[in-house]
């Protein structure tokens, strides 16, 4: 039992996963928040799913091992920090906090995200981004240190990304990027491969006002990440938008 | 969806049911408590060199002579006993497994290169698409599969697969999406040596079964994963393609990306494509299949289906969800994520 001086320790609350299914782990979290918890750390987290789904207000969570799928889907307002790597849609329609995986993510990070910012320290697996979108005042945004492999951006309706690519020379050559987009834009460090360009998209070379825009989500992985995470801010960064708002207008519609 | 997990000591230690009991139910999630099975690699070390042949029979008195009747006609029952099998709350008991240590008699398939294991090939097929109540679902060499419908704890504590040792282990657990689960849907398919499993649906399931039926192939389990297990038969064992190649003719770099590539290549893989069209699997997949000796998993060419691997000294693991791999091996030192339609190989060291 740990010794409680003050308000502050009694907002702070450890549960150790071990073993736990998701559903009794996620009842916790919601019980400690309640409680009035501000911090609650995660101990020994092992695949277990949907980790803070749903969850409202200011709280953070800290989250040691490994999340299963859709970590954070629906937040609105936590911050999730993961010391490792997480598993398959974290983020998936998410409404506003943060997410912060010091490690690497799996597929489909920021699914269908709406609102808040997803860090991830090194690479994202394919289709990251996958319908973000934006309405009015919510305009959510990913940003990846490391790489990301296939269909960059699929379908996306809004919000930004933002690769860093750290430790990559060369274009970006991974296929479909931006496939399908419609609305949002995607910032690439460097240069991208033609024929990766995936369609619906169109390509061109960041200007000094689309860095300004993008320079404090940098400063902020940087605050977040610290040392280990070096970056080149020089660019090139090249930027990838909608060549349209309906690209398959003619795909599905005869007339 | 499904949940998949494999892993191959390439020193050929063996390892205990146990941990991959653990692994595979890390992702419950993944199944729906219809279908789950396991695969043992060096199981039978007592009987390694005839094949175990896995049955399940619907009924004892009727159907097990029959099929007795059509093996013994093709070499010899060294031995036979039913596959002990420990009561679970979860799983009615509607097939019986038995298993038979067979030696075929390589004088009756005369005019085969690989007598033997054409001889244990044609017996799968027969009894399977002929005899009422009889299932074929293992006939390999010292490989041991465990399968029924239930999760996979049940299964595993069904078939007590603790009391196994294997080099190479594959576990799956089954959402089954397209056919009702029963226990011979279940995976891992098995022919031979081989064995797959599978997380996915094969989309062309129609054109892959209709071309490997020509090869005198016959699919009888009502779901698409059977037709990968021979697919790999017919590429790997019967036209001596290496296994890199055999996964590309399985899921084969787009056209556009064979156009970019140096003349070299461009042919080789042209000639893959357009030789094995019929082989190229489409739809969402991500897949393990292993032999004795080794592992191979790979998923389709747009990664529709999550597949993550692990390397901790000689060991190799391949799974769906980075979980289950942490299950077995809490620090394990490499974790990557194979690319799409690229093969992530594992073989034991010869």
């Amino acid at each position: 039992m740990s010794n409680r001086w003050g308000l502050e320790e009694m907002q702070r609350v450890s549960i150790d996963a071990a073993g736990i299914h998701y559903t009794d782990l996620n009842r916790e979290i919601k019980r400690a928040f309640a409680a009035g918890a501000r911090e609650i750390t995660l101990t020994n987290v092992l695949g277990q799913r949907f980790i803070a789904d749903g969850l409202r207000g200011d709280v953070s969570l800290i989250i040691r091992g490994v999340p299963g799928g859709d970590l954070g889907m629906f937040m609105s307002g936590p911050t999730c920090t993961v010391y490792g790597n997480s598993d398959h849609a974290s983020g998936n329609t998410m409404d506003a906090g943060t997410i912060i995986i010091h490690g690497s993510s799996g597929d489909a990070v920021a699914h269908s995200m709406r609102g808040g910012s997803i860090y991830v320290r090194d690479n994202v697996g394919y289709r990251a981004g996958i319908h973000m979108k934006q309405y009015e005042e919510k305009c959510p945004v990913l940003v990846v240190g490391g790489s990301a492999r296939a269909f960059l951006g699929e379908y996306m309706a809004g919000g930004l990304i933002i690769l860093l690519r750290r430790g990559e020379d060369g274009p970006f050559s991974e296929r479909g990027i931006g496939s399908g987009i419609h609305g949002g834009e995607i910032v690439v460090r460097g240069e991208i491969s033609p024929e990766c360009l995936g369609v619906g998209a169109k390509v061109a070379p960041a200007s000094s006002e689309d860095i300004g825009r993008i320079r404090p989500y940098l400063e902020r992985y940087r605050a977040v990440f610290g040392e280990d995470s070096v970056i080149q801010l020089d660019g090139p960064y090249t930027r990838v938008t909608p060549s349209s708002s309906r690209p398959f207008a003619n795909k599905y519609v005869w007339e | 969806m499904c949940g998949i997990i494999g892993v191959v000591d390439r020193d050929r230690k063996g390892m205990s049911g146990a941990s991959i009991k653990q692994a595979l139910s890390m992702m419950n999630e993944r199944g729906s408590g219809e279908g789950a099975g396991y695969v043992a690699y060096g199981a039978f070390p007592d009987y390694a060199d005839y094949y175990a042949l896995h049955i399940f029979f619907d009924n004892i008195r009727e159907t097990k002579p029959k099929v007795e009747d059509i093996i013994e006609r093709w070499g010899t029952i060294v031995h036979d006993e039913q596959i002990p099998t420990y009561e679970q709350p979860g799983i009615r008991k509607v097939h019986i497994p038995w298993r038979y240590f067979f030696r075929p008699d390589p004088l009756l398939m005369p005019r085969s290169t690989t007598p033997e294991e054409d001889i244990v090939t044609h017996l799968v097929m027969q009894v399977n698409s002929s005899v009422k109540g009889a299932l074929i679902f293992s006939s390999g060499k010292n490989i041991a599969v465990f399968k029924a419908s239930g999760w996979p704890e049940e299964v595993a504590d069904f078939y007590r697969i603790q009391d196994y040792k294997g080099y190479i282990w594959l576990g799956h657990n089954r959402y089954p999406t397209n056919t009702p689960g029963w226990w011979g849907g279940a995976h891992p398919f098995n022919l031979l040596n081989w064995s797959v499993v599978h997380n996915g649906e094969i989309t062309s399931y129609g054109t892959n079964r209709r071309y490997i039926e020509s090869y005198g192939y016959q699919c009888t389990m009502f779901t698409d994963t059977e037709v990968v297990a021979y697919l790999i038969d017919l590429l790997v064992r019967r036209h001596l393609l290496p296994i890199p190649l055999a996964v590309r003719a399985l899921a084969p770099p787009f056209w556009d990306e064979i156009d970019r590539m140096p003349e070299v290549e461009q042919q080789l893989n042209r000639a893959i494509r357009l030789t094995y069209g019929a082989a190229l699997m489409n739809g969402p997949f991500a897949i393990v299949i292993a032999n004795q000796d080794g592992i191979v998993g790979f998923t389709d060419r747009i990664k529709l289906r999550p597949l993550v691997a692990g390397e901790c000294g000689a060991r190799l693991y391949i799974s769906s969800e980075e979980a289950a791999i942490r299950r077995i091996e809490p620090d394990i030192p490499r974790i990557f994520m194979p690319r799409a339609g690229e093969p992530v190989i594992g073989r034991v060291a010869s």
